[in-house]
């Protein structure tokens, strides 16, 4: 719903707002610019002394005004010829031109109405109540995905558009509410909807009938600083019945001409003073510095406009198109998708059409939409929900859990919950598993057992359809294809081959870092940001279906580079192992959050066996900062498989390791890398009550192994394996 | 233009033999191009002790603003009864206003005088920039403005 409110309007707007934003910035240059050229006067300096100063000097004069910028403004009548110039108050003298500047007056009209007079200012009106509703509703939404109020200015983290676009809203979301609150409230002034006209005094019904008081010695220009006037108007010249009119920022005021007394004062109201204050805040006028600020911040609107489009265009695209969805009142089946990236929605559609195919009304929608009230001819509810970073709801799928806690569970609709997500997550599909614990305890009746799709796994996901299809009494054969995110060419620089003396022949792989275009980085194409323990994508020659490998650079190291193992009839990782420098391959870059090493100090242990050696590698390159960090590194052999050999001698001696541990299998005493584990017990459990993480990769059988080392080694800490997951400390990547 | 008419006759207490000779008369004000946005305009008339009598037109639809007419306002407090259906847009720079309207004959050539206050925003105000007599000789005579009024005139 928030996003609904912040997209359309977003999308509406967006030309206006530009238009808006960006003469609203170049306006707010004036008022710093009189600040700046205007001559001030002294403090100190009275009305009084002022009109005499300019008296000197113009005898005629009939108006003294000072703007906001302090700049003063005479106006004379000299032999029926009006004059008018900025006066220096030290002097009285004009010394500038007061003609009103003509861009800013015409940047005025288009920046309140487009030069549409009250249609105009109606439509920007409108602009304004655009941004002040994309301002709060951005406020919430940079909540949600930070993950909460506390952490609204921490790092986030996606595409180069969707992060510089809430850069630019942290920069300028303050100053963007300010302008458009004070901009409905001005339109609002402008079309009288407020109370707050300045209502000058009833002209005094008598006056003296003299004239000639010199203007020195009235008490009330002679007690009021130039600072406080707005406008000194002079009585007609031979008019006995005329008075002086002082209008300062507290209120308006008549005076006699022949006694110098104040004839009649009226204060501004509350409501004008409101006003008054408003128009300064919008404008800059008597704020210039808060002005220029604002003015900064406006041009932050066409960069969020850009960005904002582009999210929403790659956000778009990311979503399938769901061919022939059934209205959900018509619906047999009703399947609800809370996805992060859409992919879930490449399986929902999968779904739909394998479903539609067998004559069933099937309506996809997000979960957010649910509404069991809408599904009248619902027979079933099937829920793919993915997960969102730790655990988290998706953002289609936050609501749901209240909605779901507010519907009457119905006994002939019965329920099916598949999750989504990746097993090297601490929180493996946690959010679908919450969806299925709430439907159980609310007692909706259950289609299915709960089933999980690891990492977009085809064959979890036919395995699921085929028990969706046998609760529904059909052939159900879900064959999905996943989409392939866009792979890109990457040419091979250097290569470096292992393990063919222990028939195990790997290779690391180091290939150019292809350059992106502005657009790339925009729309999170190309290969966008990695780091070591990322994962890539390779989509060998004659398949459509990527392998994935351990990252062992990111972006800053200049270089994309995997460790790479030959399988016996392995499709991909023999065509890698058959390149040679200048080669190519179709690549991907696929983000893995979950196995980083966090930004602490704590000390690092790093548990890996062959190729798993690549991402822990690529940490330990990356530990410029001095973190202690442990190694332990299962390998056959020391003379032919001790991949990276070198560079850690390096990277030890210049304070990137602290220690390596290698366990060593062909040997007389062979030893795996849990058992170099268990040999040095003591320290590990040190490590650990220090507050140490610990990161593994490698194969499966490897991490079992390890686990289980580490269950006895952490046993009389009264520690476990899983506690320290719960506690994001243990993290694998496990192949 | 009947209400106007209503109006004058009701503040000025002209009779109805008066009213029976009325006539159709042509106000047309020009604009200098001083270059600002619209100018507010106030056209009334005053008697010969330089009293108001009635208003004749207000170009200029906000009433927050007639204050800067500010010899209009003066006399009439502001009070919006005083243009209600004689109120038109304010007048361009380098625009001019027509406006025909029946006036009663009792008002040429007997002491009345046809003002024309003129404001517009950010610029100096200008009450009663205009100040003519109301004569038949008068009658398509341009006069001269200070400020925003390059030329004004009636005809019959």
């Amino acid at each position: 719903m928030t996003r609904a409110l912040h997209r359309w309007p977003g999308l509406l707007a967006a030309l206006l707002l530009m238009t808006l934003a960006l003469s609203g910035a170049a306006l707010s240059i004036f008022p710093a610019a009189y600040r700046v050229a205007a001559p001030q006067a002294a403090s100190g300096l009275t009305v009084a002394t002022l009109a005499q100063r300019i008296e000197a000097v113009y005898p005629t004069v009939g108006q003294i005004r000072r703007a906001p910028s302090g700049e003063i403004t005479a106006y004379w009548f000299d032999n029926g010829v009006p004059g008018a110039a900025v006066i220096d108050p030290t002097t009285g003298q004009g010394v500038a031109n007061s003609d009103p500047n003509q861009i800013e007056r015409w940047l005025t009209e288009f920046h309140r109405s487009l030069f549409l007079g009250d249609n105009g200012r109606i439509v920007m009106a409108v602009g304004a109540g655009a941004m002040l509703i994309l301002a709060v509703s951005g406020i919430f939404l940079v909540a949600r995905r930070t993950g909460g109020w506390r952490r609204w200015f921490s790092r986030v983290r996606g595409p180069m558009s969707g992060r510089l676009h809430v850069e630019f809203a942290r920069i300028a979301v303050a100053g963007l509410m300010l302008s458009s609150v004070t901009a409905l409230w001005m339109t609002a002034s402008t079309f009288s909807l407020l109370p707050d006209e300045a209502m000058p005094p009833n002209f005094p019904s008598q006056v003296s009938g003299e004239t000639g008081f010199a203007m020195a010695d009235v008490p009330t220009l002679a007690s009021t600083p130039v600072s406080a006037l707005r406008n000194l108007t002079y009585p007609y010249p031979d008019d006995a019945t005329d008075v002086v009119t002082i209008e300062t920022d507290t209120g308006t005021g008549y005076i006699d001409q022949g006694t110098g007394e104040m004839l009649a004062w009226a204060d501004l109201s509350g409501w004008a003073r409101v006003s008054e204050t408003i128009y300064m805040l919008h404008t800059g006028q008597g704020a210039a510095l808060l002005g220029v600020i604002l003015g900064l911040m406006a041009l932050c609107v066409p960069l969020m406009a850009v960005t904002g489009t582009i999210v929403w265009l790659v956000g778009r695209r990311g979503r399938p198109r769901i061919r022939g969805n059934v209205a959900a009142g018509r619906a047999e089946t009703v399947v609800l998708v809370g996805s992060e990236g859409g992919t879930t929605w490449g399986f929902a559609a999968t779904l739909h059409a394998e479903l539609t195919k067998t004559g069933q009304a099937v309506r996809v929608e997000p979960m957010s939409s649910f509404n069991p009230a809408r599904y009248s001819h619902a027979k079933r509810l099937i829920v793919m929900a993915a997960t969102y970073g730790d655990g988290d709801a998706p953002a289609s799928a936050k609501s749901f859990l209240d909605r779901l806690e507010q519907a009457q569970p119905a006994p002939g609709l019965p329920l099916s919950v598949l999750g989504f997500g990746d097993r090297s997550f601490a929180h493996y599909c946690a959010f679908a598993e919450q969806v299925q614990t709430r439907a159980e305890a609310l007692g909706w009746h259950q289609l299915t057992d709960f089933d999980t799709v690891d990492r977009q796994s085809p064959q979890d996901f036919a395995r699921w359809g085929r028990a969706l299809g046998q609760a529904m009494g059909l052939d159900l054969e879900l064959t999905h294809q996943p989409v392939v995110p866009a792979s890109q060419d990457i040419t091979l620089v250097s290569r470096r081959d292992y393990g063919a003396e222990v028939q195990s022949p790997t290779a690391i792989l180091r290939f150019a870092l292809p350059r992106r275009s502005l657009w790339q980085r925009l729309t999170g194409r190309g290969l966008g940001r990695f780091a070591a323990g990322d994962i890539l994508g390779v989509v060998p020659e004659g398949s459509t279906l990527p392998r994935f490998y351990s990252l062992a650079s990111g972006r800053r190291d200049g270089f994309v580079e995997i460790a790479v193992k030959k399988h016996p009839g392995g499709l991909c990782s023999g065509q890698l192992m058959a390149l040679e420098p200048g080669d190519t391959v179709h690549a991907f870059v696929r983000r893995n959050p979950g196995f980083r090493p966090d930004r602490s100090k704590a000390p690092l242990i790093l548990i890996g066996a062959g190729t798993g050696i690549g991402p822990l590698a690529g940490f330990v390159r990356g530990n410029t900062r001095g973190r202690p960090v442990h190694l332990f590194f299962g390998m056959r052999h020391p003379d032919s498989d001790f991949l990276y050999g070198e560079d850690l001698t390096g990277w030890k001696q210049d304070g990137h390791l602290t220690r390596m541990v290698t366990a060593v299998s062909r040997s007389q005493a062979p030893s795996y890398v849990q058992d170099a584990l268990r040999t040095e017990a003591t320290d590990v459990a040190r490590l650990i009550r220090q507050g140490a993480r610990i990161m593994v990769c490698g194969g499966r059988g490897m991490a079992e192994g390890v686990s289980e080392a580490l269950a006895d080694i952490l046993a009389p800490a009264g520690l476990t394996p899983a506690s320290l997951k719960a506690q994001g400390r243990y993290v694998e990547d496990v192949y | 233009m009947k209400p106007l008419l209503a109006t004058l006759a009701v503040t000025t207490a002209l009779t109805a033999p008066g009213l029976a000779s009325a006539r159709p008369v042509t106000l047309t004000t020009n604009l200098n191009n001083y270059g600002g946005p619209g100018a507010y305009l106030a056209l009334y008339v005053t008697d010969s002790g330089g009293n108001y009598v009635g208003s004749l037109w207000m170009a200029g639809g906000r009433s927050r603003y007639y204050r800067h007419l500010s010899d209009w306002y003066r006399f009439t407090g502001g009070n919006t009864a005083e243009v209600n259906g004689i109120t038109g847009a304010s007048v361009g720079s380098g625009r001019s206003l027509t406006v025909s309207l029946d006036l009663s004959d009792a008002l040429f050539d007997a002491g009345y005088s046809l003002h024309i206050d003129a404001a517009v925003e950010n610029y100096r105000e200008s009450p009663s920039e205009i100040v003519v007599p109301l004569t038949t000789a008068g009658a398509g005579t341009p006069v001269r403005g200070r400020r925003y009024i390059a030329a004004f005139d009636y005809s019959f």
